[in-house]
């Protein structure tokens, strides 16, 4: 993607909370971007075709694929990593839950999962083990069997609704 | 798995992205919420010469009700589309449908105008707004068009959209007092491609079926309006209508047999005629 011929575009976007310039490939996606482009590596690249969910990132407020769209496409958006959502501490009670509960045992799928949570609870403060399973059907993880997951993301809300 | 290279063009007005459309012909693929065509982009399914990225363009993700019509944005996010207040008010099916399409995040990014113009066989917008009788509105560098949703599917991918021509809204006739909505799926997992769906518009007279809009997904190539299982629906009840069901040019696979559909068809009408909203 670095070939010298290769169609770029300037960008000038908020990454988390940071204002930054870059130089995109017109085809590059915003995750690949994220990582190599910006160094952030906690987004993690899966499937790169919309099905698995570790690339979730937050654009605008809200959570999107970053492998289903263009680097160049984040040009002017406020974008939010796992990276920024730790830092700013928003996700705390969820991270506290998820390692409580054993939530995770490689942690490819985390990120994800995290930051899909994230935007369940903040529309649902008590979601039930259905809807929590729903919002995160697009999340997929290898390893946990998805029970500790939806257990951790449960007491997460009830922690943040004490 | 990366794209292969392609010009990016993201205009600010309609009329800009319209004459760029006019000119890249062929080659020029819209670009909204890319949650098919970016799968298809990474995959090299797709080798567009051109992208023409309508996201910045203002004005096309309105959603409003007057008169009695539901008017959508193409652009307008399937989540947008869900939490609308006058979705629910003047399409529940709509609302019903959004559950099964997908995942929150794809919803977040994935439009309507989109999931018309892709035409996916399995997808639950085209069966919703064939039901429902809309009218998709198009807009090319040469003025505007309107096509009902009957008219608009024509096969696997296939629709009446014409090179140059971009969906600008779809104009959804309000629910009518005494109707009712019912949207069921069968899918292996939550948010994966309908195995079979079916959309129910429905009246009735005292506990008699008046009259019936079905339209189904995941089943034939193209939706269409059930007409034949619609009028055994109102003349003869759900035994008839499925008997009608049995008519069905369904699609065959591996996976999932055309008798199949047709059996999964069947039982989506009998769950959907129980339980409209």
């Amino acid at each position: 993607m670095e070939l010298p011929d290769e169609p770029t575009a300037d960008i000038a976007l908020t990454l988390n909370g940071e204002a930054i310039r870059a130089r995109v490939p017109l085809r590059q996606n915003l995750v690949d971007w994220l990582r190599h482009g910006a160094g952030l590596t906690g987004s993690h690249v899966g499937c790169e075709h919309g099905v698995c969910g570790a690339c979730h990132v937050q654009v605008d407020g809200v959570v999107v694929r970053g492998c289903l769209m263009l680097a160049v496409q984040a040009d002017g958006a406020a974008v939010e990593t796992i990276e920024g959502a730790t830092s700013s501490g928003r996700i705390r009670a969820l991270q506290d839950a998820f390692f409580n509960r054993a939530a995770l045992q490689c942690g490819f799928c985390t990120p994800g999962m995290l930051l899909q949570a994230a935007e369940l609870l903040e529309r649902n403060p008590d979601p039930s083990r259905a809807e929590i399973r729903e919002a995160l059907s697009g999340n997929y993880c290898r390893c946990t069997g998805y029970h500790a997951i939806v257990d951790a993301v449960q007491a997460a809300a009830a922690s943040l609704r004490a | 798995m990366k794209p292969a290279r392609f010009d990016y063009a993201r205009p600010e007005t309609l009329s800009d992205a319209l004459a760029i459309l006019a000119d890249g012909g062929a080659e020029a693929s819209v670009l909204a919420g890319g949650q098919s065509l970016m799968p298809m982009l990474n995959l090299r399914m797709a080798r567009p010469g051109m992208l023409v990225d309508i996201n910045r363009i203002p004005g096309l993700d309105a959603i409003a009700l007057a008169d009695g019509v539901l008017s959508i944005g193409a652009r307008a996010r399937h989540a947008e589309v869900l939490a609308s207040p006058l979705v629910r008010q003047a399409a529940p099916l709509l609302a019903q449908a959004l559950h099964h399409v997908a995942h929150p995040a794809i919803r977040n990014r994935g439009t309507l105008g989109g999931s018309l113009a892709l035409a996916d066989p399995a997808a639950e917008m085209p069966a919703c707004v064939t039901c429902l009788g809309a009218t998709i509105v198009l807009a090319s560098a040469s003025g505007k068009r309107r096509v009902a949703a009957e008219k608009f599917f024509l096969g696997v991918y296939a629709t009446a959209i014409e090179p140059g021509e971009l969906i600008l809204h779809v104009e959804i006739p309000a629910i009518r007092p005494g109707w009712t909505h019912a949207f069921q799926e069968v899918s292996r997992r939550h948010g994966d491609y309908a195995m079979a769906g079916l959309a129910l518009a429905l009246r009735r007279d005292g506990s008699r079926v008046a009259e019936a809009r079905i339209a189904l997904c995941g089943v034939e190539s193209a939706t269409r309006r059930q007409a034949e299982a619609e009028a055994a629906l109102v003349s003869g009840g759900v035994g008839a209508a499925c008997q009608m069901l049995g008519g069905l040019d369904a699609m065959g696979g591996d996976e999932v047999t055309a008798a199949h559909r047709i059996h999964l068809a069947r039982v989506l009408l009998r769950r959907a005629v129980g339980t409209e909203d």
